[in-house]
């Protein structure tokens, strides 16, 4: 299988990338790991005029804390996140990284990317909607910081602008009164997740919650954010009880379709399950006192 | 647009489209035909290669982004003309069948004892849980890795 013809661009800086984009963004895609890209390419789902690659610009691999924040550069692969002690500061992070894809797609593809490509079933953005992750847009009048919320718009399609492009992912790092946890069921190595759940809590300092995640992976039409179950845990003392109310909220909050991956009860009582897990990980985790 | 890479040491260069993919550049331009076409589609690992020393699926990379770059086949695994350590475990622990997935196997075991030189079997099973092999039932891939292993720890290299 072989793409359409498209122009190739390695700019070395990003300051020529911004002036391309803000020239003829509308032509352009960006190609960070292109392990969902260059497949789209070559089945010609995608048929970009101009591939602008990034690889070539220093300054975008940084992965680090500042304060309260993890900040992932567009170009921390998959596999960065599993091998960096940095990332730790956030485990619904360090427990996805090794869930997405294979080994060898981890040492190329982006988490960045990953958002940006947006497909309704990816691991990532389920974690940054646990997580109230925010997503950098740059521009060369600018950037902008965006709540994930409002970065994913629908799926395969962002609020990236065609003159912007994703430079950052922030996502808080757990205090050691927190935790966090990515549940993942798959039929085999590099599948899409059967269902995949993430969860992050903070606890108060009385060990009530003070804070907690939950979002969904391919059960519903997109990555679903279950409102309704975090606020049901927000100012409660966590118990078993507890956990099983909010994981029932979100096994009825799915819409899980039945496929070949499995029927949609199946789904929902998988949702049921690994919810309570998850929370329960990521109590372990907040009470456990690591950071 | 011209491309030039460092294969298995030796600086190679071509005219190539944009679209031209890696794996196909190495196999046509570069005749080096170690390095397999399976699934097409970023499944299999077949057409593993080492990109600066990280394993990558060259059917999803560009021929363009490898420029300027170092790449290693199994062409350039043997050492000093004798085989490497990894094939000759292949060899004697028969880490295969049909051979189709083993120039990839034996490039993703290397690349593991680079950066973790006594892995467990829980380790290479998941270091190779990128690559099919649709022969072996993978038991004799993981003692060959393993085997691999032990005989860089007694000096012989991989």
């Amino acid at each position: 299988m072989y793409p359409a013809k498209f122009d190739y661009l390695a700019p070395e800086s990003l300051d020529e990338t911004l002036s391309i984009l803000a020239d003829r963004g509308d032509e352009v895609k960006i190609l960070a790991g292109g392990q969902s890209l260059i497949p789209m390419m070559k089945l010609r789902f995608a048929t970009p005029p101009t591939l602008l690659d990034i690889n070539r610009i220093p300054g975008l691999d940084g992965l680090t804390r500042t304060n309260g924040t993890l900040s992932i550069g567009a170009l921390v692969r998959h596999n960065d996140v599993v091998k960096s002690d940095v990332a730790k500061a956030n485990h619904t992070v360090v427990s996805a990284a090794p869930w997405i894809a294979d080994p060898i797609v981890r040492n190329l593809g982006t988490l960045a990317g990953s958002l940006a490509h947006h497909d309704p079933e990816g691991d990532w953005a389920s974690v940054m909607l646990a997580c109230d992750g925010k997503v950098v847009l740059t521009s060369s009048t600018g950037e902008r910081v965006v709540p994930i919320t409002e970065f994913l718009v629908d799926m395969f399609s962002t609020s990236c602008q065609p003159n912007e492009m994703v430079t950052e992912v922030r996502v808080k790092a757990h205090s050691d009164r927190g935790g966090g946890n990515y549940q993942k069921l798959e039929r085999k190595v590099g599948d899409y997740a059967t269902v995949g759940v993430a969860t992050c809590l903070e606890l108060a300092d009385d060990g009530t919650v003070a804070g907690a995640g939950i979002a969904l992976t391919s059960v519903y039409a997109f990555n679903l954010k279950v409102t309704e179950a975090e606020s049901l845990l927000k100012g409660e003392t966590p118990s078993e009880e507890l956990f099983k109310e909010a994981a029932r909220v979100a096994s009825q909050a799915c819409d899980p379709a039945s496929d070949s991956r499995g029927s949609a009860d199946y789904k929902r009582h998988i949702v049921d399950i690994y919810t309570q897990r998850g929370l329960a990980e990521s109590l372990a985790i907040a009470q456990g006192g690591q950071s | 647009m011209n491309v030039t890479v460092t294969i298995n040491g030796t600086e190679r260069s071509a005219d190539v489209e944009p679209r031209l993919l890696l794996v196909d550049f190495i196999r046509s331009n570069l005749g080096l035909t170690g390095t397999h076409i399976g699934c097409d589609t970023t499944s299999c690992g077949v057409c593993t290669v080492l990109l600066d020393g990280t394993p990558v699926k060259t059917c999803t990379v560009f021929a363009v982004q490898a420029n300027g770059r170092s790449i290693t086949t199994v062409e350039g695994l043997k050492q000093n003309g004798e085989l490497s350590a990894m094939q000759t475990a292949f060899h004697e622990e028969h880490g295969l069948q049909c051979g189709f997935c083993t120039p990839a196997m034996m490039l993703v075991g290397t690349a593991l004892l680079e950066e973790n030189p006594d892995p467990t079997e829980d380790e290479v099973r998941w270091a190779i849980s990128g690559n099919l092999c649709r022969c072996t039932g993978y038991m004799n891939i993981v003692k060959a890795i393993q085997a691999a292993a032990q005989s860089a720890k007694e000096g012989a290299s991989v």
